[in-house]
Protein backbone atom coordinates (compact mmCIF):
# COMPACT_ATOMS: atom_id res chain seq x y z
CA UNK A 1 0.00 0.00 0.00
CA UNK A 2 1.38 3.67 -0.85
CA UNK A 3 1.47 5.56 2.28
CA UNK A 4 1.19 8.48 -0.28
CA UNK A 5 3.73 10.87 1.86
CA UNK A 6 4.16 14.88 0.68
CA UNK A 7 6.29 17.92 1.86
CA UNK A 8 4.57 19.97 4.35
CA UNK A 9 7.24 23.51 4.22
CA UNK A 10 6.93 26.54 6.91
CA UNK A 11 7.62 29.16 4.49
CA UNK A 12 8.45 31.49 7.14
CA UNK A 13 11.12 29.59 8.69
CA UNK A 14 12.59 28.64 5.52
CA UNK A 15 15.73 30.72 4.70
CA UNK A 16 16.48 29.39 1.82
CA UNK A 17 19.75 27.03 2.99
CA UNK A 18 19.45 24.39 0.02
CA UNK A 19 19.84 21.73 1.89
CA UNK A 20 17.00 20.18 0.58
CA UNK A 21 17.59 20.81 -2.73
CA UNK A 22 21.49 19.34 -2.11
CA UNK A 23 20.17 16.04 -1.08
CA UNK A 24 16.74 15.09 -3.17
CA UNK A 25 17.56 17.04 -6.73
CA UNK A 26 14.89 14.56 -8.09
CA UNK A 27 11.95 16.29 -6.86
CA UNK A 28 13.65 19.70 -5.62
CA UNK A 29 14.96 22.74 -7.51
CA UNK A 30 15.81 26.37 -5.91
CA UNK A 31 14.05 28.94 -7.35
CA UNK A 32 16.05 32.08 -8.69
CA UNK A 33 16.28 33.71 -5.03
CA UNK A 34 18.06 30.06 -3.63
CA UNK A 35 14.40 29.31 -2.38
CA UNK A 36 13.05 25.27 -3.03
CA UNK A 37 10.05 24.22 -5.24
CA UNK A 38 9.36 20.73 -4.36
CA UNK A 39 7.86 18.46 -7.48
CA UNK A 40 4.07 18.59 -7.07
CA UNK A 41 2.29 14.95 -5.58
CA UNK A 42 3.36 12.61 -3.27
CA UNK A 43 6.86 11.17 -2.35
CA UNK A 44 7.64 7.93 -4.38
CA UNK A 45 8.33 4.94 -1.75
CA UNK A 46 12.04 4.72 -3.46
CA UNK A 47 12.83 8.68 -2.27
CA UNK A 48 11.49 8.20 1.10
CA UNK A 49 14.23 7.58 2.63
CA UNK A 50 16.43 10.70 1.23
CA UNK A 51 12.79 12.42 1.76
CA UNK A 52 13.13 12.18 5.52
CA UNK A 53 16.81 12.86 5.93
CA UNK A 54 16.32 16.07 3.38
CA UNK A 55 13.90 16.55 6.61
CA UNK A 56 16.25 16.22 9.03
CA UNK A 57 18.95 18.20 7.27
CA UNK A 58 17.10 21.55 7.34
CA UNK A 59 18.68 24.05 9.92
CA UNK A 60 15.84 25.73 10.71
CA UNK A 61 13.13 22.73 10.63
CA UNK A 62 11.20 24.22 7.84
CA UNK A 63 10.29 21.09 6.23
CA UNK A 64 8.02 18.42 7.30
CA UNK A 65 6.90 15.04 5.96
CA UNK A 66 2.93 14.66 5.94
CA UNK A 67 0.99 11.79 5.59
CA UNK A 68 -2.54 12.48 2.97
CA UNK A 69 -5.61 12.80 5.13
CA UNK A 70 -6.94 10.17 3.34
CA UNK A 71 -4.42 7.56 4.82
CA UNK A 72 -4.01 8.74 8.28
CA UNK A 73 -4.00 5.98 10.92
CA UNK A 74 -4.16 6.08 14.24
CA UNK A 75 -0.23 5.86 15.60
CA UNK B 1 -30.30 47.04 -10.19
CA UNK B 2 -30.60 49.51 -7.61
CA UNK B 3 -33.19 47.03 -4.62
CA UNK B 4 -31.08 48.27 -1.66
CA UNK B 5 -31.21 46.32 1.15
CA UNK B 6 -27.59 46.80 2.96
CA UNK B 7 -28.52 50.29 2.28
CA UNK B 8 -32.10 50.52 2.67
CA UNK B 9 -33.15 53.19 5.32
CA UNK B 10 -31.66 56.88 5.65
CA UNK B 11 -30.11 58.29 2.64
CA UNK B 12 -26.13 57.32 3.09
CA UNK B 13 -24.51 60.75 2.68
CA UNK B 14 -26.70 61.86 6.18
CA UNK B 15 -23.60 59.33 8.51
CA UNK B 16 -24.66 56.95 11.00
CA UNK B 17 -28.12 54.96 11.49
CA UNK B 18 -28.46 54.98 15.61
CA UNK B 19 -29.85 52.69 17.73
CA UNK B 20 -33.65 53.61 18.27
CA UNK B 21 -33.63 53.88 14.34
CA UNK B 22 -31.96 50.99 13.28
CA UNK B 23 -34.52 48.94 15.75
CA UNK B 24 -37.41 50.79 14.44
CA UNK B 25 -36.73 50.51 11.06
CA UNK B 26 -36.02 46.22 11.10
CA UNK B 27 -37.34 45.36 14.70
CA UNK B 28 -35.41 43.78 17.16
CA UNK B 29 -32.10 41.06 16.99
CA UNK B 30 -33.73 37.90 15.85
CA UNK B 31 -32.36 34.79 17.46
CA UNK B 32 -29.25 33.10 16.27
CA UNK B 33 -28.28 29.11 17.03
CA UNK B 34 -28.07 26.29 14.37
CA UNK B 35 -31.15 27.15 13.01
CA UNK B 36 -29.50 30.10 11.95
CA UNK B 37 -26.37 28.80 10.55
CA UNK B 38 -28.09 26.37 8.90
CA UNK B 39 -30.68 29.20 7.09
CA UNK B 40 -26.97 31.04 5.93
CA UNK B 41 -26.06 27.95 4.36
CA UNK B 42 -29.24 27.49 2.17
CA UNK B 43 -28.91 31.13 1.54
CA UNK B 44 -25.93 30.62 -0.38
CA UNK B 45 -24.23 33.88 1.07
CA UNK B 46 -20.38 34.29 0.59
CA UNK B 47 -17.70 36.19 2.42
CA UNK B 48 -17.17 40.06 0.73
CA UNK B 49 -13.57 40.25 2.10
CA UNK B 50 -12.15 38.52 -1.13
CA UNK B 51 -11.77 35.31 -0.74
CA UNK B 52 -15.52 34.67 -1.61
CA UNK B 53 -15.72 31.95 1.25
CA UNK B 54 -19.48 30.46 1.99
CA UNK B 55 -20.31 32.23 5.23
CA UNK B 56 -22.47 29.11 6.58
CA UNK B 57 -19.71 26.82 6.28
CA UNK B 58 -17.30 29.25 8.25
CA UNK B 59 -19.82 29.35 10.86
CA UNK B 60 -20.50 25.90 10.91
CA UNK B 61 -16.48 24.36 11.18
CA UNK B 62 -16.43 27.34 14.36
CA UNK B 63 -19.19 26.14 15.60
CA UNK B 64 -18.25 22.34 15.69
CA UNK B 65 -15.01 23.00 17.26
CA UNK B 66 -16.03 26.32 19.84
CA UNK B 67 -16.94 24.68 23.20
CA UNK B 68 -17.62 28.25 24.10
CA UNK B 69 -13.61 28.84 24.00
CA UNK B 70 -14.45 30.89 20.28
CA UNK B 71 -13.93 34.47 19.29
CA UNK B 72 -15.78 36.37 16.27
CA UNK B 73 -13.41 38.94 14.77
CA UNK B 74 -15.22 41.79 12.85
CA UNK B 75 -12.96 42.27 10.04
CA UNK B 76 -13.40 45.98 9.22
CA UNK B 77 -9.43 46.33 8.06
CA UNK B 78 -10.05 47.27 4.51
CA UNK B 79 -6.63 47.00 3.09
CA UNK B 80 -7.19 47.61 -0.48
CA UNK B 81 -6.30 50.69 -2.28
CA UNK B 82 -9.95 51.56 -4.21
CA UNK B 83 -12.07 49.40 -2.18
CA UNK B 84 -13.94 52.04 -0.17
CA UNK B 85 -17.03 49.76 0.65
CA UNK B 86 -16.32 48.15 4.32
CA UNK B 87 -15.43 51.98 5.82
CA UNK B 88 -18.58 53.47 3.87
CA UNK B 89 -21.12 50.68 5.36
CA UNK B 90 -19.33 50.80 8.83
CA UNK B 91 -20.17 54.45 8.91
CA UNK B 92 -23.78 54.40 8.02
CA UNK B 93 -25.09 51.37 9.23
CA UNK B 94 -23.18 50.12 12.18
CA UNK B 95 -25.96 48.30 14.06
CA UNK B 96 -26.51 46.34 10.98
CA UNK B 97 -22.89 44.76 11.22
CA UNK B 98 -22.81 44.45 14.84
CA UNK B 99 -26.22 42.90 14.30
CA UNK B 100 -24.44 40.44 12.48
CA UNK B 101 -21.61 40.45 14.92
CA UNK B 102 -23.44 39.27 18.01
CA UNK B 103 -25.68 36.69 15.92
CA UNK B 104 -22.52 34.93 15.04
CA UNK B 105 -21.21 35.15 18.16
CA UNK B 106 -24.56 33.24 19.65
CA UNK B 107 -24.48 31.01 16.95
CA UNK B 108 -20.78 29.73 16.90
CA UNK B 109 -20.68 30.15 21.03
CA UNK B 110 -18.05 32.57 21.26
CA UNK B 111 -17.11 34.41 24.30
CA UNK B 112 -15.24 37.59 22.38
CA UNK B 113 -15.87 39.82 19.76
CA UNK B 114 -12.93 41.66 18.29
CA UNK B 115 -13.63 44.91 16.37
CA UNK B 116 -11.10 44.93 14.02
CA UNK B 117 -11.29 48.28 11.94
CA UNK B 118 -8.43 50.06 9.67
CA UNK B 119 -6.53 52.42 11.95
CA UNK B 120 -6.49 55.46 8.91
CA UNK B 121 -10.39 55.02 8.81
CA UNK B 122 -11.25 57.56 11.68
CA UNK B 123 -15.00 57.90 10.66
CA UNK B 124 -15.84 54.17 10.67
CA UNK B 125 -13.95 53.75 13.82
CA UNK B 126 -15.69 56.82 15.55
CA UNK B 127 -19.20 55.40 14.01
CA UNK B 128 -18.64 51.93 14.95
CA UNK B 129 -17.29 53.10 18.98
CA UNK B 130 -20.79 54.65 19.28
CA UNK B 131 -22.80 52.45 17.66
CA UNK B 132 -20.94 50.15 20.53
CA UNK B 133 -21.92 52.31 23.37
CA UNK B 134 -25.58 52.24 22.37
CA UNK B 135 -26.00 48.49 22.82
CA UNK B 136 -26.93 46.07 25.64
CA UNK B 137 -24.47 45.57 28.63
CA UNK B 138 -24.01 41.86 27.98
CA UNK B 139 -22.94 42.47 23.74
CA UNK B 140 -20.60 45.77 25.44
CA UNK B 141 -18.66 43.35 27.38
CA UNK B 142 -17.42 41.02 25.42
CA UNK B 143 -16.78 43.23 22.87
CA UNK B 144 -12.92 44.82 21.99
CA UNK B 145 -11.74 47.14 19.32
CA UNK B 146 -9.06 46.84 17.97
CA UNK B 147 -6.64 48.91 15.14
CA UNK B 148 -5.80 47.28 11.89
CA UNK B 149 -2.48 48.61 10.24
CA UNK B 150 -3.01 50.45 7.03
CA UNK B 151 -0.79 47.50 5.26
CA UNK B 152 -2.21 44.89 2.79
CA UNK B 153 -2.25 41.99 4.51
CA UNK B 154 -3.10 43.10 7.75
CA UNK B 155 -6.99 42.10 6.95
CA UNK B 156 -5.61 38.40 5.87
CA UNK B 157 -7.70 36.41 8.42
CA UNK B 158 -4.11 34.84 9.96
CA UNK B 159 -2.81 38.12 10.36
CA UNK B 160 -5.62 39.28 12.47
CA UNK B 161 -5.59 36.12 15.03
CA UNK B 162 -1.84 37.36 14.76
CA UNK B 163 -2.22 40.73 15.70
CA UNK B 164 -4.90 40.20 18.71
CA UNK B 165 -2.24 37.30 19.82
CA UNK B 166 1.06 39.26 19.51
CA UNK B 167 0.04 42.77 18.45
CA UNK B 168 1.90 41.81 15.32
CA UNK B 169 -0.28 41.75 12.02
CA UNK B 170 1.42 39.51 9.84
CA UNK B 171 0.38 36.71 8.86
CA UNK B 172 0.89 33.25 10.32
CA UNK B 173 1.66 29.39 8.86
CA UNK B 174 -1.32 27.79 8.21
CA UNK B 175 -2.36 24.86 9.18
CA UNK B 176 -3.80 25.42 11.84
CA UNK B 177 -6.18 28.11 9.85
CA UNK B 178 -7.51 30.78 12.39
CA UNK B 179 -11.20 29.01 12.35
CA UNK B 180 -9.42 25.60 14.04
CA UNK B 181 -7.58 27.64 16.47
CA UNK B 182 -6.75 31.55 16.28
CA UNK B 183 -7.14 34.23 18.59
CA UNK B 184 -6.17 32.91 22.22
CA UNK B 185 -6.20 29.48 20.59
CA UNK B 186 -9.80 29.22 20.50
CA UNK B 187 -11.47 28.75 17.13
CA UNK B 188 -12.29 32.62 15.93
CA UNK B 189 -14.52 33.18 12.93
CA UNK B 190 -12.70 36.16 11.06
CA UNK B 191 -15.62 37.83 9.12
CA UNK B 192 -16.12 40.93 6.48
CA UNK B 193 -18.29 43.71 7.87
CA UNK B 194 -20.51 43.43 4.53
CA UNK B 195 -20.50 39.74 4.98
CA UNK B 196 -22.11 40.09 8.64
CA UNK B 197 -24.43 43.12 7.35
CA UNK B 198 -25.70 40.44 5.23
CA UNK B 199 -26.20 38.02 7.75
CA UNK B 200 -27.90 40.12 9.76
CA UNK B 201 -30.55 40.46 7.32
CA UNK B 202 -30.86 37.12 6.47
CA UNK B 203 -31.54 36.39 9.92
CA UNK B 204 -34.54 38.75 10.03
CA UNK B 205 -36.32 37.65 6.37
CA UNK B 206 -34.83 34.20 5.73
CA UNK B 207 -32.65 32.18 3.21
CA UNK B 208 -35.29 32.65 0.46
CA UNK B 209 -35.66 36.28 0.95
CA UNK B 210 -31.75 36.84 0.65
CA UNK B 211 -32.34 34.49 -2.90
CA UNK B 212 -35.02 36.58 -4.36
CA UNK B 213 -32.72 39.63 -5.10
CA UNK B 214 -30.12 39.06 -8.04
CA UNK B 215 -30.26 38.95 -12.22
CA UNK B 216 -29.45 36.70 -14.63
CA UNK B 217 -29.59 33.95 -12.04
CA UNK B 218 -27.14 35.09 -9.39
CA UNK B 219 -28.41 35.53 -6.04
CA UNK B 220 -28.37 38.58 -3.36
CA UNK B 221 -26.87 41.89 -3.62
CA UNK B 222 -23.58 43.32 -2.72
CA UNK B 223 -21.64 46.20 -2.61
CA UNK B 224 -19.20 47.46 -4.78
CA UNK B 225 -16.79 50.61 -5.37
CA UNK B 226 -16.72 51.86 -8.73
CA UNK B 227 -13.03 53.41 -8.98
CA UNK B 228 -11.06 55.32 -11.37
CA UNK B 229 -12.60 56.86 -15.14
CA UNK B 230 -15.76 57.43 -13.95
CA UNK B 231 -17.94 60.69 -13.56
CA UNK B 232 -18.92 59.55 -9.62
CA UNK B 233 -16.36 56.93 -8.56
CA UNK B 234 -17.96 55.43 -5.00
CA UNK B 235 -19.46 52.43 -3.09
CA UNK B 236 -23.05 50.89 -4.91
CA UNK B 237 -25.30 48.40 -3.40
CA UNK B 238 -25.71 46.42 -6.66
CA UNK B 239 -27.98 42.74 -7.38
CA UNK B 240 -25.64 39.88 -7.36
CA UNK B 241 -25.44 39.59 -12.09
CA UNK B 242 -25.56 43.22 -12.40
CA UNK B 243 -22.91 43.94 -15.09
CA UNK B 244 -19.72 45.86 -15.32
CA UNK B 245 -21.77 48.47 -17.64
CA UNK B 246 -25.26 48.53 -15.69
CA UNK B 247 -22.30 49.18 -12.50
CA UNK B 248 -20.70 52.11 -14.58
CA UNK B 249 -24.04 53.63 -15.39
CA UNK B 250 -24.45 53.72 -11.77
CA UNK B 251 -21.61 55.84 -11.25
CA UNK B 252 -22.28 58.26 -14.00
CA UNK B 253 -20.49 56.63 -16.78
CA UNK B 254 -17.25 56.89 -17.93
CA UNK B 255 -15.56 60.29 -18.55
CA UNK B 256 -13.07 59.04 -21.62
CA UNK B 257 -13.82 56.08 -23.41
CA UNK B 258 -11.82 52.90 -21.44
CA UNK B 259 -9.33 50.61 -22.21
CA UNK B 260 -9.32 47.97 -19.22
CA UNK B 261 -11.48 46.99 -16.43
CA UNK B 262 -9.69 46.40 -13.12
CA UNK B 263 -11.96 43.28 -11.63
CA UNK B 264 -11.91 42.22 -8.15
CA UNK B 265 -8.69 44.73 -6.90
CA UNK B 266 -5.12 44.17 -6.88
CA UNK B 267 -6.02 40.40 -6.44
CA UNK B 268 -8.19 40.47 -9.24
CA UNK B 269 -7.75 40.59 -12.94
CA UNK B 270 -7.17 43.31 -15.59
CA UNK B 271 -9.59 43.04 -18.47
CA UNK B 272 -9.83 45.04 -21.66
CA UNK B 273 -12.88 47.32 -21.69
CA UNK B 274 -14.59 45.87 -24.50
CA UNK B 275 -14.59 42.01 -22.55
CA UNK B 276 -15.44 43.47 -19.76
CA UNK B 277 -19.04 45.45 -19.88
CA UNK B 278 -20.96 42.73 -20.04
CA UNK B 279 -19.72 40.87 -16.98
CA UNK B 280 -21.57 40.13 -14.48
CA UNK B 281 -20.49 41.16 -11.19
CA UNK B 282 -20.97 37.70 -8.95
CA UNK B 283 -18.47 35.95 -7.64
CA UNK B 284 -19.83 32.38 -9.02
CA UNK B 285 -20.77 33.47 -12.15
CA UNK B 286 -16.87 34.92 -12.49
CA UNK B 287 -15.01 32.32 -10.97
CA UNK B 288 -16.87 29.92 -14.06
CA UNK B 289 -15.06 32.70 -16.49
CA UNK B 290 -11.48 32.49 -14.71
CA UNK B 291 -11.96 35.87 -12.76
CA UNK B 292 -12.63 36.55 -8.97
CA UNK B 293 -14.97 39.16 -7.33
CA UNK B 294 -13.00 39.52 -5.20
CA UNK B 295 -13.64 42.55 -2.49
CA UNK B 296 -16.01 44.37 -5.07
CA UNK B 297 -13.70 46.57 -6.92
CA UNK B 298 -14.59 47.91 -10.68
CA UNK B 299 -11.66 50.11 -11.64
CA UNK B 300 -11.59 52.06 -15.03
CA UNK B 301 -8.68 52.94 -16.92
CA UNK B 302 -8.67 55.38 -19.70
CA UNK B 303 -7.80 55.02 -23.34
CA UNK B 304 -5.41 57.69 -22.87
CA UNK B 305 -3.52 55.39 -20.06
CA UNK B 306 -0.56 53.01 -20.15
CA UNK B 307 -1.97 49.45 -18.90
CA UNK B 308 1.61 48.46 -18.40
CA UNK B 309 2.83 51.10 -16.75
CA UNK B 310 0.10 50.86 -14.30
CA UNK B 311 0.30 47.27 -14.41
CA UNK B 312 4.22 48.51 -13.59
CA UNK B 313 2.97 50.82 -10.61
CA UNK B 314 0.40 48.25 -9.21
CA UNK B 315 3.67 45.29 -8.51
CA UNK B 316 5.71 47.98 -6.77
CA UNK B 317 3.02 48.87 -4.42
CA UNK B 318 2.46 44.86 -4.07
CA UNK B 319 6.17 44.02 -3.79
CA UNK B 320 6.66 46.92 -0.94
CA UNK B 321 3.52 45.29 0.94
CA UNK B 322 4.78 41.86 1.54
CA UNK B 323 5.21 40.70 5.12
CA UNK B 324 8.50 40.05 4.00
CA UNK B 325 8.40 36.70 5.81
CA UNK B 326 8.48 34.29 2.74
CA UNK B 327 11.38 34.38 0.28
CA UNK B 328 9.43 33.40 -3.03
CA UNK B 329 7.19 36.58 -1.81
CA UNK B 330 9.49 39.22 -0.61
CA UNK B 331 12.32 38.24 -3.10
CA UNK B 332 10.10 37.03 -6.27
CA UNK B 333 7.83 40.02 -6.11
CA UNK B 334 10.11 42.91 -5.99
CA UNK B 335 12.09 40.76 -9.00
CA UNK B 336 9.19 40.67 -10.93
CA UNK B 337 8.10 43.69 -10.22
CA UNK B 338 11.27 45.26 -11.34
CA UNK B 339 11.24 43.53 -14.21
CA UNK B 340 8.07 45.30 -15.07
CA UNK B 341 9.07 48.77 -14.09
CA UNK B 342 12.17 47.78 -16.50
CA UNK B 343 9.73 47.30 -19.30
CA UNK B 344 7.77 50.40 -18.13
CA UNK B 345 11.00 52.71 -18.30
CA UNK B 346 13.41 51.51 -20.73
CA UNK B 347 11.13 49.89 -23.03
CA UNK B 348 10.03 45.86 -23.74
CA UNK B 349 13.26 43.48 -23.82
CA UNK B 350 12.55 39.61 -24.48
CA UNK B 351 14.53 38.62 -21.31
CA UNK B 352 12.38 40.78 -18.69
CA UNK B 353 9.48 39.22 -20.67
CA UNK B 354 10.70 35.50 -19.96
CA UNK B 355 11.55 36.37 -16.27
CA UNK B 356 7.96 37.82 -15.93
CA UNK B 357 6.40 34.71 -17.36
CA UNK B 358 8.53 32.35 -15.31
CA UNK B 359 8.91 34.19 -12.31
CA UNK B 360 4.89 34.28 -12.15
CA UNK B 361 4.61 30.89 -12.36
CA UNK B 362 7.86 29.73 -10.06
CA UNK B 363 6.09 32.05 -7.31
CA UNK B 364 2.63 31.00 -7.07
CA UNK B 365 1.17 29.07 -4.13
CA UNK B 366 4.85 29.36 -2.60
CA UNK B 367 3.83 32.22 0.66
CA UNK B 368 2.36 31.32 3.99
CA UNK B 369 -1.04 33.43 3.09
CA UNK B 370 -1.85 34.51 -0.22
CA UNK B 371 -0.14 37.70 -0.98
CA UNK B 372 2.17 36.26 -3.74
CA UNK B 373 -0.63 34.42 -5.08
CA UNK B 374 -2.94 37.56 -5.41
CA UNK B 375 0.12 39.52 -7.12
CA UNK B 376 1.01 36.87 -9.60
CA UNK B 377 -3.04 36.52 -10.53
CA UNK B 378 -3.20 40.00 -11.45
CA UNK B 379 0.10 40.09 -13.24
CA UNK B 380 -0.66 37.71 -15.41
CA UNK B 381 -3.90 38.99 -16.08
CA UNK B 382 -2.41 41.60 -17.59
CA UNK B 383 0.29 39.39 -19.84
CA UNK B 384 -2.61 37.85 -20.84
CA UNK B 385 -5.21 40.26 -21.82
CA UNK B 386 -2.51 43.28 -23.12
CA UNK B 387 0.02 40.77 -25.24
CA UNK B 388 0.45 43.53 -27.85
CA UNK B 389 1.04 46.17 -24.48
CA UNK B 390 3.80 44.48 -23.36
CA UNK B 391 5.79 43.71 -26.88
CA UNK B 392 5.93 46.85 -27.90
CA UNK B 393 6.11 48.98 -24.90
CA UNK B 394 8.11 51.81 -25.75
CA UNK B 395 10.67 53.31 -23.32
CA UNK B 396 8.32 55.93 -21.01
CA UNK B 397 6.83 56.26 -17.86
CA UNK B 398 3.77 57.24 -17.15
CA UNK B 399 2.38 54.84 -14.11
CA UNK B 400 4.89 56.00 -11.15
CA UNK B 401 3.92 55.54 -7.93
CA UNK B 402 2.43 58.57 -5.95
CA UNK B 403 2.78 59.00 -2.17
CA UNK B 404 0.14 58.53 0.00
CA UNK B 405 0.27 60.67 3.27
CA UNK B 406 1.90 57.41 4.64
CA UNK B 407 4.77 57.52 2.22
CA UNK B 408 4.29 54.08 0.93
CA UNK B 409 3.82 53.35 -3.02
CA UNK B 410 -0.13 53.81 -3.78
CA UNK B 411 0.26 51.76 -7.10
CA UNK B 412 -2.30 52.37 -9.67
CA UNK B 413 -3.14 56.51 -10.32
CA UNK B 414 -6.83 54.74 -11.12
CA UNK B 415 -8.75 57.57 -9.38
CA UNK B 416 -7.17 60.52 -10.63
Amino acid sequence: MSRDVQFLVDRIRCDGHGLCAEILPELTRLDDWGYPIFAPGPVPDQLLPLAQKAVESCPVLALALKRAERHRTAR
Amino acid sequence: MSRLRLLAGRDITSGAEDFTEHVRRLGAQPAAGPALIETIVRSGLTGRGGASFPVGLKWKSVAAHSHGSAVVVVNGAEGEPHSKKDRMLMTTRPHLILDGAFLAAHSVRARQVVLYIGEEHEAARNAMLRALAERRPNERKITRVLGAPPRYVAGDSSAVVHLVNAGIATPMTTPPSPHERGVEGGPTLVQNVESLAHAALIARHGDAWYRSAGRRGAAGTLLVTVAGGVSGPGVHEIEAGTTVAEAVEMAGGVTEPARAVLIGGYFGSWVPAEHAWDLPLDSAMLRERGLSIGCGVVGILHHSSCVVCETAGIMRYLAAESSAQCGPCFFGLRALADACSRVAERGTNPDDMHRLHRWAIDVRGRGACHHPDGAVTFLQSALKSFPDDFAHHPAHWRGQGRQTPAGRAQGAHLDE
